[in-house]
């Protein structure tokens, strides 16, 4: 009688561990999901944004000098490793906000057809790098939370996802076009 | 893009939440989204072709207030069905945090899901105790929005992570027809005033003492007074003789205040601090009335450096009286400030709002992430 209530108790226990632990395990893998597309987005609003200044720079609406500039800081931001990745794409910021807050830059680019399409196309882009920075931080925090509990340490419900970092840009819009 | 929207809100009840989404989804339908939205409502309840009803709301206390939400299986089942059924590419959830079907939503689905904060919240028994639920909710969410900075900081407080500032748009079209009140109108001699009178920061003491000093000399100057407060605090900041001048609405229906924005001459907005965008503005300018701000960051930049209408020093009262002197002389650059309003404004429209918020669906919804799913 007693040895049938232990196996049965503990058979109870070692069952509501295991239901608990792939919940956990479950949840975790959420977060790894979420994570790699928060990932995505971001490298993919980040890309978007070197394309479009890369056309804005090559457009011939510009001078040449700003052209320069905004070419420069796109290959600098496209070409860079993944140490200086950080810097190069706060450079670009830095050179957009030089160039579209030039005095009446937005009003002489919309004068042509070709101009107001790429400055909706750059508004676009800018917003989207904030945002999706923003959302890939919350991402890289919200997993960072999980993975150092006790019991995903223990078990290593994490596998061999590495640690994730955060990605620390500057991504100020130009004060013309800010998104918030 | 198919976008499904949760309002935790009675649908049949106004408020700023239900407004906000109603506004939202007619803009993201006239750019040519397909959008269903959720909300409580009872099944004879008259409701728009996109608007699905979950139920009759009941009215609860919940952080200090009583608000009509819905809750329960029979809201939860329609929920998940309504999730299963919509096929959406992405889910849009308001208020998260309360408990209401935007939890239940959170609960229900998986895929890309955003959020918006409305509220700002106080630290409360409630949310403590209920926050290990409330933080498996938020980690569904692949976006978060706020509609003001207040919203923004009591989450990043709260729980942690930030979000994307987008804040309330205003529907032009709304506010541009519409007749005096009754026994108003634009008679060359009306200032105007719309917020809450008690709170410091909305200004009203300033432009008060500015009555006082035009007054006297302008003996057919009228204050016209819109927004929740004590009218006695009022009266006893203006002098006995002129108290017959200033005449104090309270409270007043949307109707009626558009009603107010087309019965003066010049609006004033004399806030203090602490508007991040500052929504009456854009919806005086949007009525077509001359505007008259003090000179805050977030004012100069909706006014466009005072192109789109006058500012004075921010909590200059000598310095409002004589702007708002030299404007009620000039009707021309009344009328030319007013038209330039109308241009600049179009930038707070709900289609630029919407905008922004296509722009994080965009986000959201890489080619990877799928559609919005039952979560079983």
């Amino acid at each position: 009688m007693t040895t049938t209530l232990i196996v049965l108790i503990v058979g109870i226990v070692v069952v509501l561990t295991a239901v608990y632990i792939s919940w956990r395990a479950g949840r975790l893998d959420r977060l790894h999901i979420r994570l790699e597309l928060a990932q995505e987005s971001l490298d993919a609003a980040l890309m978007r944004r070197r394309a479009v200044v890369l056309e804005l720079a090559g457009s011939r609406l510009l001078d040449p000098a700003t052209s320069l500039v905004l070419a420069a800081a796109a290959h600098e931001a496209r070409s860079a490793g993944p140490e200086e990745r950080e810097h190069a794409e706060s450079d670009l910021s830095g050179a957009l906000r030089a160039v579209v807050d030039q005095e009446r830059f937005r009003e002489r680019l919309s004068e042509s057809q070709a101009g107001r399409v790429l400055l909706e196309e750059l508004d676009t882009a800018v917003a989207k790098v904030v945002y999706s920075r923003r959302f890939y931080n919350n991402a890289v925090a919200v997993t960072r939370t999980a993975q150092r509990r006790w019991l995903a340490r223990t078990l290593r419900l994490a596998g061999h996802t590495a640690y994730p970092q955060f990605f620390e840009i500057d991504d100020n819009p130009p004060a013309t076009m800010s998104a918030e | 893009m198919r976008i499904g929207i949760v309002c935790p809100y009675s649908w049949d009840v106004p408020g700023g939440v239900k407004q906000h989404i109603d506004d939202l989804a007619q803009a993201l339908v006239a750019q040519g989204h397909e959008v269903s939205v959720i909300a409580p409502a009872a099944d004879d309840d008259e409701l728009p072709p996109y608007v699905t009803g979950a139920g009759r709301a009941v009215p609860v206390p919940y952080n200090g207030s009583v608000a009509r939400m819905s809750f329960g299986f029979l809201s939860a089942a329609r929920v998940r069905r309504w999730v299963r059924t919509g096929r959406f590419d992405v889910l849009h959830i308001h208020e998260p945090l309360i408990p209401s079907l935007g939890v239940l939503a959170c609960w229900a689905a998986r895929g890309p899901i955003v959020a918006t904060f409305h509220a700002s919240f106080q630290r409360s028994r409630a949310i403590a105790v209920a926050e290990p639920l409330l933080q498996s909710a938020l980690e569904k969410l692949s976006g978060r929005i706020a509609v003001s900075d207040a919203a923004r900081k009591s989450l990043v407080e709260q729980f942690g992570g930030d979000a994307v500032l987008i804040p309330n748009g205003v529907t032009v079209a709304r506010y541009t027809e519409a007749e005096p009140l009754d026994g108003w109108g634009p008679d060359g001699a009306t200032i105007g005033f719309l917020g809450r009178m008690d709170e410091e920061r909305k200004g009203l003491p300033i432009l008060l003492d500015a009555f006082r000093l035009l007054a006297a000399e302008r003996p057919d100057l009228k204050l016209l007074l819109a927004g929740p407060g004590d009218e006695k605090d009022v009266y006893d900041r203006v002098p006995r003789e002129f108290r017959d001048r200033v005449t104090v609405l309270g409270m007043v229906s949307e109707a009626d205040k558009i009603r107010a924005y087309h019965s003066v001459d010049v609006f004033c907005a004399p806030n203090t601090r602490g508007e991040s965008f500052g929504i009456v503005l854009a919806e005086a300018m949007a009525s077509g009335a001359t505007v008259l701000a003090s000179d805050i960051p977030a004012f100069r930049r909706v006014l466009g450096e005072g192109q789109a209408g006058a500012l004075f020093a921010n909590g200059d009262a000598a310095g409002l009286a004589r702007e708002a002197a030299a404007l009620l002389d000039d009707p021309e650059r009344r009328h030319k400030l007013a038209a330039e309003a109308l241009v600049a404004v179009r930038k707070y429209d709900w289609s630029t709002v919407a905008r922004d918020v296509v722009r994080v669906y965009e986000t959201v919804t890489t080619s990877g992430a799928g559609r919005v799913e039952e979560d079983l």
